[in-house]
């Protein structure tokens, strides 16, 4: 068997140590890698060989579990799926922007995950059935609807890659809003007035600007800024019921007295 | 939380950024084949002026011109912030303000066709 061809890579590693460090610092490693791996392989190499206390999370390595994101060379992307024959030179590799480090590459995700749970991303079904009456079906047309914004890995680089999450931490954020958006056009969903209560404030779809990185940075291609104007458009028109027709508003409010509790 | 009142700023933005998509490239050709003297006969002066001489023709060009305008103002309120300028009010208010006093100008010069 031939031996695949090697290259000497060097990486610039940002390293945070809380035990032991008072800010973080940059580290160089270089270690020898097959020509055709990804970063994440550079990563493994050094961790085997040269420095084993190198922290950083990943699990799949086939961009389907979402866990590897890092900064590279200062843009979000899977360690797993960032080849390193795109790259020259020395490749700097940080952990996710816009999210608290816990040490080296690790982030933490916390804030995500409390967001994702507010827009309650799941099937809230239009008419509870009991079990005997069989599945709640669907269209294959109905199931395209939404299906692209159904192949979010939560793998945070749309967090990462928004000035706006980056400005306004309090923002709901690309790919929580697009998991709301992707109920809200389920055909068996009836959930988006209560979700309407999130996604329709201020931190909300309204501190999106519409700037797109999300969508470029997006590894599953769920292009989530074209979920979030599509929320724009059909909160716009609540606002116009509620406000501009009459009756319209009361309609609403017995709806928002109901999911007062549930939101906080 | 209470629900946000951005519609009402954003709505017309997305309007007026529908028509600048669709109006705006055809209205920069067409002046500059003026400026080089090509104007085409369907878009002559005196069509032109008739044009707007008629209320449904002055209505139209208020809502290309108002709306772009205000599209604009909400598009450069955004960059700022982006951009890092947290004095999100008073962008809004100046360029709210200058994009709604530059429509008031075109009605009055419309009225005056």
């Amino acid at each position: 068997m031939t031996q695949m061809k090697q290259r000497q890579v060097q990486l610039e590693v940002l390293r945070y140590n809380p035990d032991t460090d008072t800010e973080a610092h940059f580290q160089r490693y270089e270690v020898s890698c097959n020509e055709e791996g990804v970063v994440l392989d550079a990563l493994n190499k050094v961790k085997e060989t040269v420095d084993p206390t190198l922290n950083y999370r990943w699990s799949c390595h086939m961009a389907v579990c979402g866990s590897c994101g890092m900064m590279i060379n200062g843009e979000p992307k899977l360690s797993c799926h960032t080849f390193l024959r795109d790259y020259e030179g020395v490749i700097r590799v940080e952990p996710l922007a816009h999210f608290p480090i816990e040490r080296d590459l690790v982030t933490a995700p916390d804030d995500f995950m409390e967001k994702l749970k507010r827009v309650k991303p799941y099937l809230i079904p239009k008419k509870k059935k009991p079990i005997s009456e069989g599945e709640y079906k669907q269209t294959p047309a109905q199931l395209m609807k939404f299906r692209q914004y159904s192949m979010c890995i939560n793998c945070m680089l749309c967090y990462a890659a928004c000035p706006e999450y980056g400005l306004t931490p309090k923002f709901i954020g690309p790919a929580a809003l697009t998991l709301a958006h992707r109920y809200n056009i389920d055909s068996r969903d009836g959930g988006r007035k209560e979700r309407q209560e999130v996604v329709a404030t201020a931190e909300g779809v309204w501190d999106c600007t519409f700037v797109g990185a999300c969508s470029e940075v997006c590894p599953a291609h769920v292009d989530p800024a074209s979920a979030l104007q599509q929320m724009k458009i059909t909160s716009s028109i609540d606002w116009i019921v509620e406000h501009l027709i009459p009756g319209g508003k009361s309609a609403r409010d017995t709806v928002s007295r109901e999911d007062a509790g549930d939101i906080s | 939380m209470a629900k946000s009142n951005k519609p009402v700023v954003w709505f017309p933005f997305a309007a007026g950024g529908t028509v600048i998509a669709f109006f705006i490239p055809v209205i920069v050709v067409l002046t500059l084949m003026a400026a080089l003297g090509h104007v085409p006969a369907g878009l002559s002066y005196e069509r032109m002026h008739a044009f707007a001489t008629c209320g449904l023709g002055k209505l139209v060009i208020f809502g290309v011109v108002a709306l772009s305008l205000w599209s604009s103002a909400h598009r450069l309120r955004c960059t700022c912030y982006d951009f890092g300028l947290r004095a999100d009010t008073l962008a809004a208010t100046v360029l709210y303000i200058a994009a709604l006093a530059a429509s008031l100008v075109v009605a009055l010069a419309l009225l005056k066709i």
